[in-house]
């Protein structure tokens, strides 16, 4: 273990130590605006909807003559069917009666039951590579290659760069979407460049974290670095350097026990940090608001004597 | 006004020491308050005043940091069937799959008691709530179906079907027109005629005087209280509202 | 022989799953919910396994008893989170869920799944297919306590969940339809609706569990929002309401189960489709029938 987080287990375990580093910046930072924007439920039901849209990719490669455990390949037809999700979601809750939580949570569930469906239809197949995708449910760092890697490190550095370009417009949506729309700016357009910068990252985490999982690192993070601070461009920087150090640290772990599912452990490590700071934060920490809240009433208790 | 029966020798609402915080603001800090036993009782006060949490505070909703209550005399659980609650019409999801007799109904079931359908005496009875309240034609409803106006009433009836000695209503005018609110407010003054306790939160200092019959000014403490028709003094409401508003009227 | 034995009990597991948990769901819909009955169909899964892990047994007390400690666990916490930290409930929602279900699949992964024959494809994607009955030997089977004792556990348990839940529900129709539409009136009219609360917390966790060996874990969503969903789109009344979820959550169990074995006979494949997976998609299709068919009611 120490070896994988000093990058010295291998060529191989280093670039996709790396690319995981990568997604993990990605994932933090993105994962800020996720949280305060209330996206945590789409992006959710996004990873989920992705499963079809792979294995859908991996049945067309064949009759295509393309290879299908081509990473790149697979997220692409795992992004069209997210996107079909998240659409799909919309469309039933702008009926009125079926709530946003819902609607969701129907589009979610369809999808990834699509996604079980085509999957037994990869299964039967007589082709090799199919324990790849079952290996993007709950990631698989070491069946990854250095190529994989640097896919997942290329999608996650274009959400970054994205970011860097919007952050100014997506931080004035976030503090006042009716200003922000007075003043000019397309929020309806920036929602949706928020739902790319969010689909992004979690194609980027399927080969690590799996769909299953990588919107924990989306909302964990953020989540712990808002109880640590207050402004959003530290809420941010913390927020990312969270995100690579779960992953960096969750990635070697799992290299040292073959058996963890990677995305799992990564997820657990997030977790242990995010409870920390629950417990801890001197602003909004357990601890702090279980003694404010002691003072205050010995404070009334003495008042009303 | 037809005298009032031999008025009940308790306050309806006492409340001593209380104090209640969100987090880390106090929303109300060391009330202390008694109701008079009946008639209509206005409280009033500025935005964040605490007047919906001291009605919450009161009947258990939000936990207390310190103080007292009693209702009639007694705790809240031994006088649960003679206090009426009103809440917030927006706090309600009115796109629920019910009609306006189901709605007041509600105010039956602890008559039904636990596990027990509603008996059919009882569902008549909130027929009766809906009509004194002027709905007895859209019982049938879909909730969702109403007017704002309409949905205030239909919470007013459901009180009614309670059929308790004190009623506590949260904002009863809030966002409905002239008509409806001159209709609730005659179903009131029947209640205070018939010796029953009424306290709303109110936000319209303008029909205190003439409506009500005392009135509590709150700002997150007890700032004054008294009749309704000499409460809101300018000083008071200086005192209540920093000085940015001048009498009624 | 080969219906009765291989088809007729997962036939019957999706059936009765989805309308023990699609009951529950109602509630959840009404309430706005939804989202806690995604956390609890993950949360179940630690309970699950440290059942396990415990008594080293696969019977369905523990199994169940593990469950509802799992959904309170993480019921609480994220009452914590939201109201320490001042979360939005979803993002709470996420934390906590996400979080038990890793936990469940490294308790899984590190050893445990070995021993009770429970391995994450099954948790992830359900296989109804695994719940044959090979004793039956033809409908008479169903008479015959031989075979009847030979059933697979998991429908006894399945079984067992889908007849109680409506008695539950009957029991406390009037107390839960004034939790779900004003739980301060509730409180004020003395009907308990933390005690209320706390005992559909345990219903929903038991359905999960239902669900869970019928569909898996992630499956389990789409019987709980599925049903009251398309029953929201077309019913007017709570009666009419729960009813009609009643009616969707059977046909998109026996919808989907059927379907996944038609679609490859019909086209001619020699293998099967998941079924597990067939039951979430026919949810879906029956929701998106029921959108349309009240956006054509509300044009006329």
């Amino acid at each position: 273990m120490w070896e994988a987080l000093a990058f010295r287990a291998g060529h191989n375990a280093a670039v996709v130590a790396l690319g995981c580093i990568v997604f993990g910046l990605a994932a933090g930072a993105v994962g800020c605006f996720v949280l305060l924007r209330g996206r945590a439920l789409i992006a959710d039901a996004a990873a989920h909807a992705t499963l079809p849209g792979i294995a859908a990719a991996f049945l067309l490669a064949l009759p295509l003559g393309l290879d299908p455990r081509a990473l790149p390949w697979l997220l692409a037809g795992g992004a069209v069917t997210a996107l079909l999700g998240v659409v799909a979601a919309h469309a039933l809750a702008s009926s009125g009666r079926v709530k946003d939580d819902a609607a969701i949570a129907v589009a979610l569930s369809a999808f990834f039951g699509l996604g079980a469906v085509l999957l037994s239809v990869v299964q039967a197949l007589p082709v090799a590579g199919q324990a790849g995708l079952s290996g993007l449910l709950l990631g698989r760092a070491a069946g990854m290659t250095a190529a994989d890697a640097a896919t997942m490190a290329a999608v996650a550095g274009i959400a970054l760069g994205l970011l860097l370009l919007l952050r100014r417009p997506l931080a004035a949506l976030l503090f006042d979407p009716l200003q922000a729309r007075l003043a000019g700016l397309p929020a309806g357009a920036l929602d949706a460049a928020l739902l790319g910068l969010m689909l992004l990252v979690v194609l980027a985490g399927l080969p690590a974290v799996g769909l299953v999982l990588v919107v924990a690192l989306l909302i964990v993070p953020a989540a712990a670095a808002r109880l640590l601070v207050v402004r959003l461009p530290a809420m941010v920087a913390l927020s990312a350097a969270f995100g690579a150090g779960a992953s960096h640290l969750g990635v070697a772990l799992s290299a040292s026990a073959p058996g963890l599912p990677t995305g799992a452990t990564i997820v657990l490590v997030a977790l242990a940090g995010f409870l920390l700071a629950l417990l801890l934060s001197p602003r909004r920490g357990l601890i702090a608001a279980f003694r404010r809240q002691a003072a205050l009433m010995a404070a009334a208790r003495a008042a009303a004597r | 006004m037809s005298p009032a029966p031999v008025p009940l020798p308790l306050p309806a609402l006492s409340v001593r020491g209380l104090s209640v915080a969100y987090g880390r603001e106090p929303a109300l800090w060391n009330v202390t308050w008694h109701s008079p036993p009946s008639g209509l009782v206005a409280i009033v006060g500025p935005n964040g005043a605490g007047k919906s949490t001291l009605l919450k505070a009161a009947l258990g909703l939000v936990p207390r940091l310190a103080g007292e209550v009693r209702f009639f005399g007694a705790p809240l659980a031994a006088a649960r069937r003679r206090i009426g609650y009103l809440p917030q019409r927006a706090a309600i999801e009115w796109d629920f799959p019910a009609t306006a007799l189901d709605v007041a109904a509600m105010g039956r079931y602890p008559r039904a008691g636990w596990f027990r359908p509603l008996p059919r005496a009882e569902r008549e009875a909130a027929r009766a709530a809906l009509a004194e309240v002027g709905l007895a034609d859209l019982a049938d409803r879909p909730i969702g179906e109403l007017s704002g106006g309409q949905q205030q009433r239909v919470l007013l009836a459901r009180t009614l079907a309670q059929e308790p000695d004190l009623f506590l209503m949260d904002e009863p005018f809030a966002g409905v027109d002239a008509a409806t609110e001159e209709a609730i407010l005659a179903v009131l003054h029947r209640l205070a005629e018939g010796g029953r306790c009424v306290i709303a939160v109110h936000h319209d200092l303008s029909t205190v005087p003439r409506a009500f019959d005392h009135a509590l000014l709150l700002n997150r403490e007890v700032v004054a209280e008294g009749p309704a028709a000499t409460l809101l003094s300018p000083e008071n409401l200086a005192r209540a509202y920093g000085g940015r508003l001048r009498a009624p009227g | 022989m080969s219906f009765v034995a291989l088809d007729l009990v997962p036939l019957l597991a999706a059936m009765l799953a989805c309308l023990a948990c699609g009951l529950v769901g109602n509630l959840l819909l009404l309430t706005r919910q939804s989202l806690l009955g995604d956390a609890v169909s993950h949360a179940v899964l630690p309970g699950i396994v440290l059942a396990f892990l415990l008594t080293g047994s696969r019977d369905a007390g523990p199994m169940l008893a593990g469950a509802v400690l799992a959904a309170f666990a993480a019921a609480l916490l994220v009452g914590l989170v939201v109201r320490a930290a001042r979360l939005p409930p979803q993002a709470a929602m996420g934390i906590v869920f996400t979080g038990f279900f890793a936990l469940g699949v490294v308790l899984l992964e590190a050893g445990v799944g070995r021993r009770v024959h429970l391995d994450l494809d099954h948790v992830l994607l359900g296989q109804l297919e695994a719940l044959v009955w090979p004793a039956a030997e033809g409908w008479h089977s169903l008479l015959d306590p031989a075979a009847l004792a030979a059933l697979p556990p998991e429908i006894r348990l399945i079984g067992a969940v889908a007849l109680s839940v409506p008695v539950v529900l009957a029991a406390l129709w009037k107390e839960l339809r004034l939790l779900a539409f004003d739980p301060e009136f509730a409180a004020v009219s003395g009907f308990a609706p933390r005690a209320l609360s706390a005992l559909l917390l345990a219903v929903l966790a038991v359905v999960c569990v239902a669900a869970f060996w019928a569909v898996g874990a992630i499956l389990a969503i789409a019987a709980l929002v599925a049903p009251p969903a398309a029953a929201r789109l077309l019913a007017r009344s709570y009666r009419g309401q729960v009813l009609a979820s009643a009616a969707v959550a059977l046909a998109m169990g026996a919808g989907g189960v059927l379907l996944a074995g038609a679609l490859p006979w019909l086209a001619g494949w020699g293998f099967g489709l998941s079924a597990s997976g067939m039951v979430a998609v026919a949810g879906g299709v029956l929701v998106a029938a029921a959108a349309l068919l009240a956006r054509a009611r509300e044009s006329r």
